[in-house]
Formats: structure tokens, sequence, C-alpha cells
């Protein structure tokens, strides 16, 4: 069973890199059709072949298995190998990210049917996409990973800046790489440090050693710390910078210039949570790392409730919803923070499911009403798109945490976890992320109510809506469902009785880590807090939007200081451009005019001009008389003399 | 008493002799070719002699036979021969085909020859007058050319000036330690450390005498001038048998009888080679007259040979003698191909008539190249070896400030030798040059294919650069 689990395993991996090649090389020659039809040929066999992994796993309970494919470098004592690691915890991302990016593949061939240009580029671009993140989540030592980690930077890059001949969009692709630029080089120094700790890249060698490595001590100015700690936190901030974290989280709404589908499947459903999978793989390190946990769940509650706050206030659709992204992954954080990785998992598959469907939803709204994004011209679209209208509603549901949806089970249990952790940092995350429930439920009515419901805002834009066609709405249709029962039939594996077996050991928790248990004796109140929050928001944003639409206008000019506050993102983008773009571009600009250019172009050109002159000089004094030739030589000899004398 | 050790400057004299009086009872005009042919004839026999004749020391301590003579005589014999070959028909051009040339040449390659074997302060003297003295004469043969006569005015003055100068520092040198020949100098030099300031003097006249001869800075004023004035057949002479022979009595002198002052004399070598390496690359810049800049050329390539002497080791020595093997080459090329140059009859002289020979000519371009290339140093070239051993050498003594200052302007000496390549083959051609003569062209291509092959040959060149600079060191 194992062996053909593992060719099944290894071919789902590959085949959207065949769907790729075949795609993005022959695009031209095979016809924009045919190579769509075969990249999602590629994608669809990953998904079936993922289920086949998935149910082989559950059913005959293989516990991790390495896959070799091929070597890839020997130097010395470095060692890195093209392994494949099957074990729960990439078999359920890797059924996850095939399935997402499957349904999101089909939706583009009805999003992208406006285009005047062949298409089969952007196929091409999510099918590597596609592999890069496999290629993330099924490696098996810390140098395929990084590999995986940098495909899907440049992936996202690609599709950031697919209409490159926007320059909004080719900024926004080079700030999300940028950005990205700078978490990795943390990231990177990490896996250097581990490696010297540890001596290998390998998951399973690094895991072995930790225990007794456990009391390693780096010292900086004389104050000793734990050297795990010290990499798990480069580890973080690698992680921050992909899955966007507060002061790294820049990126992430201006990255939503690439296409609809790109933001669904990329930007909400899957590249962004690989920091959160990151932590998850490494959590037989991360546990050894109590500070680093702290500061974890200190970084996501916070980026929860910012994002929550700055959600609250954009006009632009898919803004709205990135913030909203932003936000939800800062609960993943916090559920990492405080030891429940299961918890963290849990939640990153059903807002896979539920903020991918919200993405669909809002392109299939975009590309209904031709590229209008500002939700403040929308308005009483429930009647001219009734399906997309429903499934935005469910799509909000699970978000919202509303029971029975997808959203409430997975968001509740980081509450629970959060609570039950019993340390100060966990009461703050309970209580900032218990706000931030509010003000998710509040921020997705608002969208649903401004964009569906109400009046018409621009009766022009309104008479030209039409619903999307069955391409569109139909992949959506598998996520809603998703979004629904997606919660109550992944919790008892995720989180609940079977969680052990389930796993299998890909998760470690240290024995002292008792919150998988612990969580589910959280106080009632606790535990119910949420939701009631939930339905608070719900019905605040009832009152805001539909009863007494004055109520926000009134508060946005009457609060206009806060109002720009969350309007600009607390200012972000100012304060960096301010900080660190500036003094960049000075410094550049330094670089480039004094240095490059008077002194690194000037000393060559100083210098032949010296020769020059001293040649012109050189022959003037040539001047062709007797007198002065001797003369010369007389002060010559003079010279030479004295110099003689003197030295001697 | 040995006197068998001078036959080859005998042989040559005898020649000299034989060509004057055939050339005088011939025809007038008539007389120039068989005179030439009798004295390639002479040269090629000499330069056998001068291969097998004994080694020692001869006529009172006057004369020295040694491998290093025998090397240095090689060079001043192939340079006589090779000026004589481009004679033959340039001279006919020039109205200067007199016998008296030809019997000129070898007579100041006696001289040049008798430098290199002196061993006494009164042979060098007497070996230098003879070759200035007809190569005053030389430079000045084409009397209706005024910048001939005055080139040959100019040298003579000067050089006299540097005569008397010289003759001063011998004098000097002789009052203060009672010797002429090297060998006694050396004796009374070891046995006494302190140096007394009158021969000090003496000794920096000498060596001022000598590098006006070898036309270092700051006493290369005269040869831009002069080079350009000269037949380009004299110019290739002045530019390589008298500056050898000039290079062999150096490296004796200070060698030998100074040797033991080494470190005082060292700086003194020092500064006058970065100089002349300076001077002379910076100076060929400005230049439009080829011959000019060949003169600044020079002044630079024996600013580079001198950095071997300044080392004052075998290894520097060796370096400056095979320097100046791979200087012969490429400067007796260059001077055949500029000996070449001329249009409707007429000599051209500006490096702009040499626009588009690349496709006018482009064999002797080609050649043209190889010299510039292997003058700029570049492997595989001659001109490269010859650098990296005298740079070599200077490292090998420590000498880091001379290297770094050599290599930076052998770096702005690259600009000239490229720009003539530019010239050559991406400028616009100008009017096409005149067919080239069979024999200029039989020098140009046998010193290009030398050039070209030389790094075939290093080894063997080393070993016999080692054993005559071995020879000066006992």
């Amino acid at each position: 069973m194992a062996p053909i689990t593992s060719s099944l395993f290894a071919i789902s991996v590959f085949a959207p890199l065949g769907g790729f090649l075949i795609a993005g090389l022959l695009g031209r020659v095979l016809g924009d059709n045919f190579a769509k039809f075969i990249a999602i040929l590629g994608m669809l066999i990953a998904v079936v072949f993922s289920w086949c992994v998935l149910g082989n796993m559950l059913h005959s309970g293989i516990s991790s298995t390495i896959v070799p494919l091929f070597d890839w470098i020997h130097a010395g004592s470095f060692n890195v190998s093209w392994y494949l690691r099957m074990d729960m915890l990439s078999v359920s991302m890797l059924t996850m990210v095939t399935s997402v990016s499957l349904l999101v593949h089909i939706y583009s061939i009805g999003y992208m049917s406006h285009e005047t240009m062949p298409t089969y580029r952007f196929f091409a671009y999510l099918s590597l996409f596609t592999f890069s993140m496999l290629m993330l989540i099924t490696s098996d030592n810390l140098i395929e990973l990084f590999f995986g980690w940098e495909a899907v930077g440049l992936s996202s890059y690609l599709l950031i800046g697919y209409w490159y001949t926007r320059p909004s969009a080719v900024a926004a692709a080079i700030k999300a790489f940028v950005v990205n630029r700078i978490a990795d080089l943390f990231f990177l120094i990490g896996i250097c440090v581990l490696f010297i700790l540890s001596g290998s890249v390998f998951y399973d060698d690094i895991f072995h050693k930790i225990p007794e490595l456990a009391n390693t001590q780096y010292h900086l100015f004389s104050y000793g710390f734990q050297a795990y700690e010290f990499i798990a936190l480069l580890l973080f901030i690698g992680a921050m910078g992909k899955s966007a974290q507060l002061f790294l989280h820049v990126w992430l709404p201006d990255a939503m210039e690439g296409p609809t589908p790109v933001s669904a499947l990329i930007h909400a459903a899957t590249m962004v949570t690989a920091g959160i999978f990151l932590m998850a793989r490494m959590s037989p390190l991360v546990e050894f790392a109590p500070h680093v946990k702290m500061f974890i769940v200190i970084m996501g509650a916070t980026t929860a409730f910012f994002a929550g706050t700055v959600a609250l206030a954009q006009p632009d659709i898919k803004k709205s919803i990135a913030y909203s992204t932003c936000s939800q992954l800062g609960y993943m954080f916090v559920a990492v923070g405080v030891g429940a990785y299961q918890v963290a998992m849990f939640h990153l598959t059903t807002h896979a499911f539920f903020k991918a469907l919200l993405f669909l939803g809002a392109g299939s709204v975009i590309h209904a009403l031709h590229d209008e994004q500002n939700m403040f011209k929308m308005g009483g679209l429930s009647k001219k798109l009734p399906a997309t209208c429903l499934l935005m509603w469910i799509g909000c549901l699970a978000l919202g945490g509303i029971f029975p949806f997808a959203g409430y089970w997975s968001k509740d249990a980081i509450l629970e976890a959060a609570w039950m952790s019993g340390s100060t940092v966990g009461y703050y995350a309970w209580i900032m992320t218990a706000i931030t429930a509010f003000l998710t439920a509040f921020y997705s009515w608002r969208i649903l109510f401004l964009v569906f419901h109400g009046k018409p805002r621009d009766q022009k834009i309104y008479d030209h809506a039409h619903e999307s066609s069955f391409v569109m709405t139909l992949p959506m249709c598998v996520l809603a469902t998703g979004a629904t029962i997606g919660g109550f039939t992944l919790a008892p594996y995720y989180i609940g009785k079977y969680q052990l077996a389930f796993w299998n050991d890909s998760i470690f928790n240290a024995p002292t880590n008792h919150i998988m248990t612990l969580m589910h004796h959280a106080p009632y109140l606790i535990a119910k807090a949420p939701l009631a929050l939930g339905i608070l928001g719900i019905i605040v944003a009832f009152i805001c939007y539909i009863a007494a639409p004055r109520i926000p206008v009134i508060m946005a000019s009457g609060l206009k200081g806060i109002y720009q506050f969350l309007l600009n993102a607390w200012y972000f983008d100012k304060l960096y451009d301010f900080i660190f773009v500036r003094p960049y571009i000075a410094l550049s600009k330094i670089l480039w005019k004094v240095g490059d250019q008077e002194i690194v172009e000037g000393m060559p050109v100083a210098v032949a001009r010296i020769t020059d002159r001293s040649a012109k000089g050189i022959s003037w004094i040539q001047n062709g008389s007797f007198a002065f030739y001797a003369f010369t030589m007389a002060i010559g000899l003079v010279v030479v003399l004295a110099t003689f004398l003197i030295y001697h | 008493m040995n006197w068998t050790l001078a036959i080859p400057e005998i042989a040559l004299s005898i020649s000299g002799l034989i060509i004057l009086l055939w050339g005088a009872i011939q025809k007038k005009g008539n007389a120039f070719f068989p005179c030439a042919i009798l004295s390639i004839a002479a040269f090629v026999a000499v330069g056998f002699l001068t291969l097998t004749v004994s080694n020692g020391v001869g006529y009172n301590g006057l004369f020295i036979n040694d491998e290093f003579s025998r090397y240095m005589k090689i060079l001043i014999i192939i340079a006589g021969f090779l000026s004589i070959i481009l004679s033959i028909d340039f001279n006919g051009k020039n109205d200067t085909n007199c016998f008296e040339y030809i019997a000129l040449i070898v007579f100041s390659t006696v001289g040049a020859m008798v430098m290199v074997s002196s061993n006494d302060l009164m042979t060098l003297y007497m070996g230098l007058e003879l070759s200035s003295l007809a190569l005053y004469i030389l430079c000045a043969i084409d009397r209706k050319n005024v910048f001939s006569a005055e080139s040959g005015v100019k040298y003579f003055v000067l050089g006299s000036v540097a005569s008397g100068i010289l003759l001063y520092g011998i004098s000097m040198i002789y009052g203060f330690s009672g010797g002429m020949g090297y060998s006694t100098i050396h004796q009374i030099i070891a046995s006494n450390h302190a140096l007394s300031a009158g021969f000090a003097v003496g000794l920096v006249f000498v060596l001022v005498g000598l590098c006006f001869k070898i036309s270092a800075v700051p006493f290369h004023m005269w040869t831009p001038d002069v080079y350009q004035g000269a037949p380009t057949p004299v110019t290739t002479f002045l530019s390589t048998a008298p500056k050898f022979a000039a290079f062999a009595l150096f490296l004796r002198l200070m060698i030998g009888p100074f040797g033991h002052l080494s470190p005082q004399w060292q700086l003194l070598i020092e500064v006058i080679a970065i100089l002349s390496i300076i001077i002379g690359s910076v100076g060929a810049i400005a230049q439009t007259n080829i011959k000019r800049m060949m003169a600044y050329s020079s002044i630079s390539h024996m600013g580079f040979a001198l950095v071997g002497l300044a080392a004052a080791t075998p290894d520097g020595v060796m370096g400056t003698l095979i320097y100046l093997t791979t200087y012969l080459f490429m400067n007796v090329g260059t001077f055949a191909v500029i000996a070449a140059m001329s249009r409707k009859g007429h000599v051209v002289e500006n490096i702009n008539d040499l626009a588009g020979l690349g496709k006018t000519d482009p064999g002797i371009a080609t050649a043209m190249a190889i010299f510039m290339f292997s003058m700029a140093g570049v492997p595989p070239l001659a001109g490269f070896f010859g650098k990296f051993l005298v740079f070599k050498a200077a490292l090998g003594a420590d000498l880091y400030s001379l290297t770094i200052i050599g290599l930076l302007a052998s770096a702005v000496g690259a600009f000239f030798y490229l720009r003539i390549v530019k010239i050559m083959f991406f400028d616009k051609a100008v009017e096409a040059l005149d067919q080239r003569s069979l024999s200029l062209s039989f020098v140009t291509f046998s010193m290009g294919t030398l050039t070209l092959v030389f790094m075939l040959f290093l080894s063997p060149m080393i070993q016999m650069g080692q054993i005559a600079a071995q020879s000066l060191f006992h």
C-alpha cells in the first residue's frame, strides 16, 4: 500500500509542474484553449491523486514516510536531496491546496474571458504557483522548503504583476517581492544557524537532536539566551513576511492588484498560510522556544485586531477582504503561539474554503460590474446577482463565525485555546481576538449590505450588471459546501477525538503542553462569547448600513482623525515611506550622483584628463632648443646627485 | 696576452675598412648595394665568431669576454644586421644610398661591441665615443633634409655634453679610487666600507652619462627630435644597438665594480626607471608623428628594462636581458613598418597615415598589431614576458612601489599602442600606401613571427639569460 501511495503522492506534486511546462512553454504553439485544458488537466490529476493519498493515509494509518526522488547537493558535510515527506501535515495541506487550486483554475476560465490577450500565461503561472506551494509543503528538508518558499514568492510576483502594463500592478509586485525578501533573509539565516547547530537540514535529523541541544546558549552582550529561541525567532520573522503579519503585512493589500482568482488562491487560501505551515512543521523546535511562542501570540493577536479595524474603513471590496485575510492569519498565529498547532491548521483549512469563496464572490461581482471595485458605487445587487449573493452570504457566515458554518468551529477553538493557555499573553490574545470577532462580523456584513442590499448607488453600473457564468459559480458552490460543512466534519479529525490518530505524530506537542485537551474545557461564557459578539457585529452592521445609513457618514466626518487613520491602514505605508523608502532613495541618489557619477566615473575621467594634460605638457617642454635640453640635463644631474648624496 | 679575445671586433673593423676602400673605388651611386651585401656577410660572420670566441680577460685587463658580453653582442649584431637590411630599399628613395652609410653602421657596431666588452673605464669611453661619433654622422646623413641635419647636430651637441659628464665622472672615480680597471675599483670598494663623496660624485656622473645613452628621463630630451629627424633605418639602429651597449655597460658597472654599493644606487635607478616609464608612456599620447611616438615608447621601454637593474639580483639582470631581446624584435619590426610608410614615393610619418591599413594591406597591419600588442605587454606575445620577468624580479627584491607604479603606467602606455591598432583597423581607409619592398616585408614578418612565437623559446631564452646574468655575479 505504502509504495503506491507514495507514487501517487509524488505524481500529485509534479502534475502541476507538467501543466506549467506544457502550457507555459508551448502555449503559443498549442493554442490558448488547449494550453488551459492541459493546465487544468494537470491540476485535476493532482486533486484526484491527492484525495486518493488522503484516503489511503486515513484508511491504513501510514505514518510519516520519506519519498526519495534524487540527490541534489553534496558539499562536505552539507547534504541536500530531493525527498518528499508524506505525513498527515503535508497530505492535508496537499489536498487542500490542489483542490482550491483546481477550483480557481476552473473559475479563471470565466473570469479571464474578458481578456483580449491569450491567457495561457496566466494558467501556466497558476500551475507554477501550485507546484511551488506543493514543493514547500511536501519538502523533507529546510533547503527544499526554502526552494518552494522562494518559488511561491516568485509566482506570486509574476501573478500580482500579471497585468504588467499597469504601473500600480508592477509596483505592487515589486513591493510584495521586496518585503518577502527582507523576511526571507531572516529565514535563511535561521536555516544556516540551525545547520551550524545541528549539522543537518533534514527535519528528522534536526528533530532528533533537539532535546540534546536544547540547552545550547548564545551569548550577546554577556546576556545568554537559548539557541532555539534565536532560531525560532528567525524562522518566525520569515513566516511573518509570507503570512503578512504586522510590520511585514504591507505587501498584502497592494497584492490585490493581481487578477482576483490570484487573490483567492495565493493571497487568501494557500501561500499566505505558508508561515503557519512552517511553524506547524517546525513545531518540535518551536515548542522549545517559550519566549518566541509568547511573541508569536502577541504578534498574532495584534495583527488580528489591527487588520480587523482597517477592514472597517476600506471602500475597495478586495482590500477589505485582504485585510480580513491578514486578520484571520493573526488568529492562526495565536493558535500557534499557545501551542495548539492543530487548531491553527484547522482554521487554516476552513479559512481556505471560506476566504477563497469570498474572493471568488468578490471577483464575480467585479466581473459583473466590469472592473468596478468601489463598494460605495454598488448596492442592491442581490436582484441582479442572486447566486453570487447567496454564496457570499455563506462565505460571510463562515467568516463571521456563525454556527454551524466552518469558521465557527475553528475560530471558537482558537479563542478557547488562547483563554485556556492561562498566561497573560493568552488573556491578551483572547481579548483582542474576541474584539476582532465583533469587527469581523461587522465588516463582513458591511460588505454584504453595501454590495447586495439597499438601493443601487450608481444606476448605470447597476443596469449593466449580469450574473456570472456557470463556470464561475460552480467552483464557488463547491467552496460554499466546504465553508458550510467543513467545520463540523473536520473538527473531530483536526482537533477532536480522532486527532491523535489523524495527525499521527506529524505535529509535535511538548509533554508539558496539554492545550489540546484543556481547550475543550473552556468556561461556558468564554466559549460562547465569540458567537455572541459575531451576532452583535451583524446587528450593528445592519443598523449602520441598512436601517440608518447616516450613522457611518456622521461618524466618518465626526471622527475624521480615526477614520483617516483606519482608511490609511494606521499609516504604515506612510511610516515606512518615511523611515525606509525615502532615506533609501536618498542614499541611493547619493551613491548614484556622488558615488557612481562623480567618483567611480569621475576617477577614470580625471585620470584621463591628467594624462592628456601631462602629455601636452611634455610635448610643450620639448621645444627643440639645445640650450633648454642641455639645461634640463644639468638640472637632472644636480637632482640625481643631490638625491644620491642625501640618501647615501 | 690573449689578443684573440677581440677577434670579432677586429674582424668587423677590417670589414668596415674594406667597405670604405671598396666603396671609394666604385663609381658614385653604384657602391651602396654591394657594400650592403658585404656588410651583411660581415655581420653574419662576426656573429659566428662571437659565438665561438673564448672567455677571458685580455689586453692588460682592458677587455673582457664572458657569457654576458656574448649575449649582448649577439643582440647588437642582430640590430646592425637588421638595420642594414632595412636600409637597402629605404635609402634609395631618400638619396642617402652612399656607401659611407654602411661603413658608419659597421663602425658604430664595433664601438658598441667594444663597450660591451670593456673591462676598464678607458675602454668604455673609447667604445662609446667610436659608437657615438659614427651615429652623429648617421643621423645627419640625409643632408638635404633639414630635419636630418638638425637631428645630427642636436645629437652631437647634447651627446658631447653627456660625454663630457661621463668623462668627468671617470676622472673623479680615478682620482678617488686610484684605478680605472673594473676589478681594481671593485677591490677598492670592497675594502673601503665608507664611500668618499668625490667617488660618489664620480659614480653619479658616470651613471648620468650612461643614462643619456639609453635616453632615460631626465636625460631623454634629445630622443624625440633625433628619432624624428634621422632616416628611419638609422632610427632603428639608434634605438637598438647603442642602447644595448649602454645597457651592457650599465649592468656591468653597477653589478660589477659598484655592486657593493647597490643599496645606495638602487634608489636612483628606481627613480629614473619610474620617471622614464611615466614620461615615456604619457608623452607618447600627445604625439602625431609615429617616429616621435616610438621615441617616447623607447624611453618607457628603457624604464621597464631598468626595473630589472633596480632589483640588482641575477633574476633582475636576466629579466633585463630578456626584456631587451623582446624589445629588439618588436622595435625593429615596428620600424620596418614605419620604413614601409610612403605614398607616391614620399615618406609619410603621421600616425593617421596608417588609417585603414587593415583593409589596404592586411598583412603588414596584422604584423604592426602584433608589435603594438606586444609592446603594450599583452600575453602571450613577447613583450609580456619581458615585463613579467622584470616585475617578478622587482617583487623578489621587495620593490613594491616601483612595481605598482610601473604596472599602472604600462596601462597608460597601452592606450597609445592600442590607438594605432584602432586607427589601422577601425578608421576609414585613406589612400593606400605604396607597394612595400621585399626586404622590408622580410624584416616585418620575421620579427612579427618571432614576437608571436617567442613563448615557445621562452625556457631556453631564460636559461641563456640566467647564464649571462650569472657571469656578472661572481
